[in-house]
């Protein structure tokens, strides 16, 4: 199979993560337009690495799955506290910190 | 103008070497070191000394006087060529190869001055005593009395000329202190403050002229100086002399400088006998006397001193006739005066001896009609106008008498003193040209007439005092040094001038030369003598045979502008304050609007801006969450743009 589909594929998957991170106002969906993004990410990697025969890409890729693992862990905990505070997970509320 | 080349290398011929001071003369310093401890004790012992403070500064005064007259007397007992003694203190500035010795010079010239200060000095103090003694602060004014005598004395004992600033900085400044001793009063306390800043601009001419020798010499010593003075360029020496008369013009008040003597008369008057009278005001002649190494061969700055002593004469001659203040009359008589002085020290060799002979004699009959004036003022409840007095003669006969010395010595009439200097300074000026020659006997002719005016209106003619005057004769404390210096007054110009005493003196230092004349001596004093008597006629005529009105009269043209000071004031007020004024106050408009403007036009941009950017952080995860992105598309564009 020709790897430049995998590649449009993830350019797909990046655009949908990044236009549902821009829209949407529930922080869970934004946190999983997020994760979309980084497993977009992934598959560009994952094909690069197949197409130049090496591991480098592979290796990234298992890098990337470990920041995300703990970005969720790190982000879910806000996530949940803003939510007991606020009793909403809006990201468009959470807007106390500006000028 | 062959007689005076000829004279210029005699001048320089004699110029003794200085010896180093021992014996006797190793007592140098303490003619300074008495009364400046007189003044450090009294101005900063402070009131604990109010009650024996006066007495203290007539001893530190009396203490330097004594040690003048043995000094005086040691350097008689010399050799002509080793009376020049140079006492060396220490050293003042030592820098490289530039060094700055405080040394005192005593030679014939500066003994002269020393006994002049010291002696009328003394007077005077003995006679503030009386003067001053309603006053509270009386303290006080024996010590600036003692401070200015100090400085006086550093002045004419320098060996240096920046040491001789130094004296000449500190008579400044007591100058200062004294004329605004009453400084309550709002006038004293202008009249000082003009005073000093007046002399601010002579004083720029003196330091210019310090520094232009040691660019020119690279020395400041007198010797050092005088030495080199005749292998010096021509020009650079007339820039010196001209510089050295700016100075003297500010010291000595003459013209363009001569607009502070007249207000410095709201000091005491003693004050005006001793410094705006008798010594302060001559150092510019002093200055110019001890410079004739350098003034000889600048011919150029020689008629400029020729010129600005002539126009002096005029001009306070002009003002004395038509002010009714009887001090402010003598002192438009004292810038008149000192006039003569420069006039015949730039004169040259012909004239220097003769400057310092009038100096003297000037001291002498000057500091006499000023402490009678203020013997005057002090019987008739301080007041000053002199339509006001009249007939004072019948109540206070010895300040009669006194005044009377002064004034037939002022006018020249023989015995007097006046008439051995003046008429020498007639005959000089004479010798040099006939324009001159005719300024100065003219200036003899109104001389004449205002003083005889101011005599007769305070003394003779009618009362005119209002009926809460009592005038009374003054105390003895203040009627004796009156007589003394009113003696000195009648005798003092014979006995100097016997046999050319006081000339073949100063010889050594100033030079002597014999002026040459058309006609004989006898006939050049009878000329003056009868443009004197007339003068003085004149004055008797107007003012002792007519009535003295009580309130000055319009007068002319002529007497408007000399009660206005001959629009000195005004002058200098349309030439140098006002547009001063204009551009300061261009000045702050520009630093306001231009300068400032700029900075804070620059810092409220910056703020404005700042205000506007930080509006950009709005709190929106989201808006951050676009930027984000917009930057990330412009990188990848911008690397996909190189790579093309």
């Amino acid at each position: 199979m020709n790897p430049s589909n995998y590649l449009y594929l993830s350019a797909v998957l990046f655009a949908i993560g990044a236009l549902g991170v821009l829209v949407r106002r529930n922080a869970i969906v934004v946190f999983m337009c997020v994760e979309l993004m980084l497993n977009a990410c992934n598959l560009a990697f994952v094909s690069f690495s197949r197409v130049h025969g090496n591991l480098d890409g592979q290796v990234i890729a298992f890098f990337v799955m470990v920041v995300a693992a703990s970005e969720v862990v790190v982000g879910l905990a806000i996530i949940m506290t803003i939510f007991r505070t606020r009793r909403s997970a809006s990201v468009d509320e959470a807007n106390l910190l500006k000028y | 103008m062959s007689t005076f080349s000829g004279a210029l290398t005699h001048a320089a011929d004699v110029a003794p070497a200085a010896v180093a001071a021992s014996g006797l003369f190793s007592l140098t310093w303490l003619l300074i070191g008495f009364p400046l401890a007189g003044a450090a004790v009294l101005l900063l012992w402070g009131r604990r000394s109010d009650k024996w403070g006066h007495w203290l500064g007539v001893l530190a005064s009396a203490a330097s006087f004594v040690v003048a007259v043995v000094l005086f007397f040691g350097m008689l007992g010399q050799a002509d060529d080793s009376r020049t003694v140079r006492q060396h203190l220490f050293d003042w500035i030592a820098v490289g190869t530039f060094n700055v010795p405080f040394d005192l010079r005593l030679d014939q010239l500066s003994i002269t001055f020393v006994l002049l200060i010291t002696g009328v000095g003394t007077l005077i103090h003995i006679y503030s005593v009386g003067y001053m003694s309603h006053d509270p602060e009386r303290r006080k004014f024996f010590g600036y009395l003692n401070l200015f005598v100090a400085s006086m004395l550093l002045l004419v004992l320098a060996d240096n000329f920046l040491l001789l600033y130094v004296g000449w900085e500190g008579v400044g400044l007591a100058s200062y202190l004294l004329i605004g001793f009453w400084f309550v009063k709002q006038s004293a306390a202008v009249a000082s403050k003009k005073a000093f800043i007046v002399n601010r601009v002579g004083d720029l001419g003196l330091s210019l002229a310090v520094m232009l020798m040691f660019i020119t010499f690279g020395s400041v010593t007198f010797d050092g100086v005088f030495a080199q003075a005749g292998s010096a360029s021509e020009s650079s020496l007339t820039w010196i002399g001209l510089a050295l008369l700016l100075g003297a013009c500010g010291k000595s008040a003459q013209f363009p400088l001569q607009s502070w003597l007249l207000d410095a008369m709201e000091g005491p008057t003693p004050v005006s006998a001793l410094i705006h009278a008798a010594t302060m005001v001559t150092a510019g002649v002093y200055l110019i006397v001890r410079s004739n190494a350098i003034f000889n061969a600048a011919p150029t700055a020689q008629t400029v001193v020729v010129i600005v002593g002539a126009i002096t004469l005029l001009m306070g001659a002009i003002i004395g006739c038509a002010k009714d203040d009887i001090k402010k009359a003598l002192a438009g008589s004292t810038m008149s005066q000192i006039g003569y002085m420069i006039l015949a020290a730039g004169l040259g060799p012909v004239g220097y001896a003769f400057a310092i002979f009038h100096l003297v004699v000037h001291g002498f009959f000057k500091a006499d009609m000023f402490l009678g004036a203020g013997s005057v003022m002090h019987a008739m409840n301080d007041q000053v106008g002199m339509r006001r007095f009249g007939t004072i003669r019948s109540w206070m006969i010895v300040t009669w008498i006194t005044f009377g010395a002064g004034y037939l010595a002022i006018l020249g009439i023989p015995p007097f003193a006046g008439f051995y200097s003046k008429d020498r300074i007639i005959e000089a000026a004479f010798s040099r040209g006939i324009v001159v020659g005719l300024v100065t006997v003219i200036g003899a002719g109104i001389t004449a007439f205002y003083m005889t005016r101011l005599f007769v209106m305070t003394f003779h003619g009618k009362k005119r005092w209002t009926d809460d005057v009592h005038p009374h004769e003054s105390p003895s404390i203040m009627v004796v040094p009156m007589a003394i210096l009113a003696v000195l007054s009648a005798l003092g110009g014979f006995l100097l001038a016997y046999n050319n005493a006081i000339f073949e003196w100063l010889a050594p230092v100033t030079g002597f030369e014999e002026p040459h004349l058309a006609i004989s001596s006898l006939g050049m004093e009878g000329i003056s003598l009868v443009v004197v008597i007339a003068g003085a006629a004149l004055g008797w005529f107007l003012y002792d045979r007519r009535p003295v009105a009580e309130i000055a009269p319009a007068g002319n043209f002529l007497t408007r502008a000399a009660r206005a000071d001959l629009y000195g004031d005004a002058v200098n007020e349309a030439v140098f304050m006002r547009p001063g004024q204009y551009l300061t106050r261009s000045l702050v408009w520009v630093d306001q609007r231009v300068v400032d403007g700029a900075v804070n036009g620059v810092a409220a941009t910056i703020g404005g801006l700042s205000g506007r950017a930080r509006r950009m952080q709005t709190g929106f995860t989201r808006s951050y969450a676009l930027s984000m992105l917009g930057g990330a598309a412009l990188v990848v564009a911008a690397l996909v743009l190189v790579r093309l």
